[in-house]
């Protein structure tokens, strides 16, 4: 059967593959395809908010559909996810938990805490495990914790890290935040750790580019930011 | 007597699929859907949205119609042009503009086009792709212009352009050329009639003519079609045979003879109103 479009994640062992014998193969192989790769997402938390950061790009086999995608959705004014998978799924999900936490918020008078939404978006993950290609990062500000960041990868476990990165460009720099991440870093250094990482993954990952996307998280609002291709620092270029 | 569907429960019915399975492997293959190859844009101008289209739609290599109607109405202020499965295509299109239609009168405003890009991924995601709907959503309301690209598992993207079915990269090409913003109409809707060109003419699954709608804040304006990009040839002699080429041998004439006439009253039953 035909596949959708695909903004995919690292880790796919155990999804089985739908390839209809009988379709006419006179379409092209975009049409057809399912590809698993796509995406560099990553989340940061320091002391006073998070750091969100993705890619701008969504493959539909090796054609990309969108060179500018917002991967970084809002759920609520304090919290955003970052999708990785396929597009499709992540946005039906983001939109009912996204939908959840509205009717909540009516209901406690005050924002929803970044735990409540994240492990709302686990019950979804976790209970359609078998329906879903979904890998997702909630982070945000609330009073009661401050600065989260909750990762949720392909089978619907979650957990709270300090720093969470995700997509199929998240292999090339797993090494890298080992080695350079420094806890207790101020906004701007965030951000600037943000941009770096993302730059790593995106040059080395074919499935991830265009803008990097990053967005930061306080008690006084969301600042969005976009970094185009000349605004990222320079590598060995080999 | 033989239930040829089973109507006990709603949705997709896959209960012939083995059936099919068999008769494939027997050497009878299945019938090609009536597909739309095609190719449809979309873009954003100064004073609102151009949405394009092709005409072809396909059969496996067979042309099945020369000039459909690929831009389908939703309300007076969005369009959606449509590519994949023909049937599945103008019947989504037409469930929406009724869903529509009712959500503008029970809300008493013009409807948004945040409220059809939600109605239709929602209904897409939930038949999990098996609709095989490609739609490129065009409109303008209170708000802002809108061009949506929508694809058959229910993700979409919000765009400043964007192409969609087999000869999309092909328009997508032009558009990555020569789109800038706020282009004025007159530019607005020559690149769109090129990009769908590049289509039409460099892809197998698109042709014929070039449809175009015009979506401002004051309507919408259809243009079927914009351009006849392929017209048929003159036929250069006359290739008809005189009468008296063929030489007739024998005429016979047996004219049909009424044997019986019969008349036979039929009763009417009553309807029971009771």
């Amino acid at each position: 059967s035909a596949c959708g479009v695909i903004m995919a994640s690292a880790a796919v062992a155990g999804h089985s593959n739908m390839k209809s014998s009988h379709l006419a193969s006179l379409t092209p192989q975009w049409m057809n395809s399912e590809v698993l790769t796509g995406t560099s997402i990553m989340a940061v938390e320091f002391d006073g908010g998070v750091v969100v950061g993705a890619d701008s790009r969504t493959s539909m086999g090796t054609y990309v559909s969108n060179r500018v995608t917002d991967k970084l959705t809002r759920v609520t004014d304090r919290i955003y996810c970052c999708r990785s998978g396929s597009a499709a799924d992540t946005q039906a999900i983001a939109d009912i938990v996204s939908s959840h936490m509205e009717i909540l918020e009516v209901k406690l008078g005050e924002p929803p805490l970044v735990q409540v939404a994240a492990n709302t978006f686990k019950e979804i993950c976790y209970n359609y495990r078998d329906m879903l290609m979904a890998g997702i990062i909630v982070a945000g500000w609330d009073k009661s914790k401050g600065g989260q960041v909750y990762t949720i990868p392909l089978g619907g476990m979650m957990v709270r890290q300090p720093i969470a990165i995700g997509g199929s460009g998240s292999t090339y720099v797993w090494g890298h935040i080992d080695a350079a991440y420094q806890p207790n870093m101020n906004q701007e250094e965030t951000v600037d750790f943000v941009r770096k990482t993302l730059t790593l993954a995106l040059t080395r990952d074919g499935s991830s580019g265009g803008v990097v996307r990053v967005a930061v998280i306080t008690k006084d609002g969301v600042d969005r930011r976009v970094f185009l291709h000349n605004e990222l620092p320079e590598f060995y270029q080999g | 007597m033989m239930e040829v569907v089973d109507n006990s429960y709603p949705g997709f019915q896959f209960s012939n699929f083995a059936r099919n399975e068999n008769l494939v492997a027997k050497g009878f293959p299945m019938p090609n859907s009536r597909k739309t190859g095609t190719t449809i844009a979309g873009i954003v101008f100064k004073d609102g949205v151009v949405l394009g289209a092709d005409t072809r739609a396909t059969e496996g290599d067979i042309i099945a119609d020369k000039n459909c109607s690929k831009i389908h109405y939703l309300q007076p202020n969005m369009y959606c042009c449509g590519a994949g499965t023909a049937a599945d295509l103008e019947m989504t299109t037409q469930l929406m503009a009724s869903q529509l239609e009712l959500h503008r009168l029970n809300t008493g405003r013009q409807v948004p086009v945040v409220a059809a890009n939600r109605m239709l991924k929602q209904m897409l995601f939930r038949y999990q792709g098996y609709i095989g709907a490609a739609l490129v959503l065009g409109g303008v309301d209170k708000h802002d212009s809108h061009i949506y690209s929508i694809h058959p598992h229910g993700s979409t993207d919000r765009l400043p352009y964007t192409t969609m079915g087999s000869g999309s990269l092909a328009a997508m090409s032009v558009f990555e050329s020569r789109w800038k913003p706020n282009m004025e109409a007159k530019e607005a809707k020559q690149l769109v009639r090129d990009a769908i060109a590049g289509g039409v003419f460099n892809d197998l699954g698109s042709g014929s003519n070039i449809d175009l709608c015009i979506i401002t804040k004051d309507g919408a304006t259809m243009i079927r079609p914009y351009d006849v990009a392929n017209v048929k040839g003159q036929r250069q002699g006359k290739y008809e045979y005189k009468r008296g080429t063929t030489e007739v041998l024998s005429t016979t004439v047996r004219p049909i003879q009424i044997v019986a006439e019969t008349v036979k009253k039929v009763t009417v039953e009553e309807m029971d109103t009771a």
